[in-house]
């Protein structure tokens, strides 16, 4: 039986597989973003506003830093066995002007990816247990490539 | 620089770095005991204790002050303990300095001590979907290495910062610390062996990545007046043994937006309606608030102490602290600038490169090695008459910690 897919945490992305986008938090008064949503408060010292509205972030950003983790992160996190290495990436999101944290999808290194580069959001498998699958995002370079064509194919497309 | 906002340091103490594997208030008490001894004062004479807390050892760890006042013997002194991250050592000292120059109190101890576990700093235990240090291990596997590897990546890609810098900087951190009694990390490496030594998060390898210690640090600060009288010194100072003032403890916070990603965070603060073009950002403002607190520039430092958590954060610190402008870092390290014999030795202690973290001890550690400089008590790893030291440390949740000291 297929295992059904699940959000790792809620309310933190749309689960749109096709075209899925990180949800911000947007103060009603001055409009100030944040991430991730859930906040009591708006963060901007000079606004006084409590209504953080949920807000769908940028599906696009550019690479402002990357790097990898070649030793399995303790828990809580969950590293499959045996341990694979996987890339992170700092993406700049223009219209937010904010950098946001992501795995790059399996199949991308850090040698793929410059800074500057175009990425995108994807939803990918973080971990699995007998009836679930965890879905977290994840950022795609955009683009050709033959490390973003083996990403697509192993990533988000599960 | 005016001498009334000035506070003494009579007196330096630490335990040795290492992994000694014992309760961490053995690591306290033998520090504070040292730094008692140093000041020739004895434990009944201290008025204010302020503990800096570790969050890994149980209550007694949260509530250190006590911790370490009732392991030497409750005397009725008064009390705190303080948190912030890395960044509790410094909070400890300007809690006791604010004491002192409060007038509530003359002669006060500060205290940090950990005991550590093996690997990747985890999150304290317990499923906490409401909080960021154990979300981002859970959804990102983003350990304190990747934050520090990333800013490592963005300035190779933006100063041309190249793998030899990175390791060069350990280099100069193992010679350094290669007399220092207390270092954990007491051997020479060589570029070679750096580059060699396995990638842990890309670009830094497993020798540009500092470890996890136990250890402990301890100062004994009194007020100048009382520091005169009890070494026997006319206002003017003098004798055999320079007196080492605290000129600036700056314990900032952020300005929004901070728009550079932090530990634990997911992401920065959005620069969309508040603009950070007239902020300085967070790392570089730490060190110029003990700057103009103190009344002095970068250009009168001696010597700094800044928490090279990795290679490459030091030449991030280079320039944070005034040393250089943006992108020069490099071009200092190569110079020798900042290894000793240099212009302005940074971590002449050997850094945590040679010590490990020992968090709440880590801001004390800094101040007493800069002491101990200041004094030129340093055997094998002085600067030349140092007369200024800066430190600088950032613990996450937004604690900066820069402290200012003369002689």
């Amino acid at each position: 039986m297929p295992k059904t897919r699940v959000p790792a945490i809620e309310g933190w992305f749309t689960t749109d597989e096709a075209s899925p986008t990180l949800l911000g938090a947007r103060c009603a008064g001055c409009g100030t973003y944040s991430f991730p949503p859930g906040g009591s408060f708006c963060p901007n010292p000079a606004c006084e506003g409590t209504e953080l509205e949920p807000v769908p972030l940028s599906r696009r950003g550019r690479g402002w830093s990357y790097t990898d983790a070649r030793y399995a992160p303790p828990a809580p996190y969950v590293a499959p066995e045996p341990y694979h290495p996987f890339a992170l990436a700092a993406v700049e999101l223009e219209a937010e002007r904010m950098v946001v944290l992501g795995q790059l999808v399996p199949g991308v290194t850090v040698d793929d990816v410059q800074v500057g580069d175009v990425v995108e959001l994807v939803l990918d498998t973080l971990y699995e247990d007998e009836e679930h699958q965890y879905v977290v995002w994840k950022w795609r370079p955009v683009g050709a490539g033959p490390a973003a064509g083996t990403a697509g194919e192993g990533g988000s497309d599960r | 620089m005016s001498d009334d906002r000035r506070v003494a340091v009579l007196g330096a103490g630490m335990h040795p770095w290492g992994k000694w594997g014992r309760n961490f208030v053995e690591y306290g008490v033998a520090a504070a005991r040292a730094a008692l001894a140093d000041a020739d004062l004895a434990w009944r004479d201290i008025q204010y204790v302020a503990g800096a807390d570790t969050i890994r050892n149980g209550y007694p760890g949260f509530v250190a002050g006590a911790t370490f006042a009732q392991a030497l013997g409750w005397t009725g002194a008064r009390v705190s303990s303080s948190y912030a991250a890395c960044a509790s050592g410094a909070a400890a000292l300007a809690n006791a300095r604010a004491h002192i120059l409060a007038g509530l109190c003359d002669v006060a101890l500060v205290v940090g001590a950990d005991t550590t576990p093996k690997g990747f700093f985890a999150p304290v235990g317990g499923e906490r979907r409401d909080d960021p240090d154990w979300l981002r291990f859970h959804l990102l596997g983003a350990t304190n290495p990747t934050y520090f590897a990333l800013y490592a990546r963005r300035r190779m890609d933006r100063f041309g910062a190249t793998d030899e810098d990175f390791a060069q900087v350990k280099v100069k951190n193992a010679r350094h610390g290669l007399a220092n009694p207390y270092a954990r990390y007491r051997k020479e490496v060589t570029v070679e062996e750096v580059l060699g030594s396995p990638m842990v998060a890309d670009p830094l390898r497993l020798l540009e990545i500092c470890a996890t210690s136990d250890g402990g640090a301890a100062l004994v600060l009194s007020s100048m007046d009382f520091a005169r009288r009890h070494l026997g010194r006319g206002a003017a100072g003098g004798g055999p043994r320079p007196l080492v003032g605290v000129a600036a403890v700056a314990t900032v916070t952020p300005s929004y937006p901070n728009t550079v990603i932090e530990m634990p965070n997911f992401a920065t603060d959005s620069g969309a309606v508040a603009s950070s073009s007239s902020v300085v950002p967070f790392r570089a403002s730490i060190a110029r608030a003990a700057y103009e607190e103190a009344g002095v520039g970068p250009e009168d430092v001696s010597m700094a102490e800044v928490y090279d958590l990795s290679s490459a954060l030091e030449l991030d610190w280079y320039e944070d602290i005034g040393l250089c402008g943006e992108g020069e870092a490099e071009k200092l390290l190569r110079e020798g600038a900042t290894t000793l014999g240099g212009r302005v030795p940074v971590n002449p202690s050997g850094g945590l490169s040679c010590f490990g973290e020992a968090i709440p001890a880590q801001a004390i550690a800094q101040v007493c090695e800069s002491v101990w400089q200041l004094r030129g008590e340093a055997d094998g790893r002085q600067v030349e008459d140092a007369r200024v030291a800066v430190t600088a440390n950032q613990g996450l949740f937004g604690h900066g910690s820069s402290v200012l000291l003369v002689r």
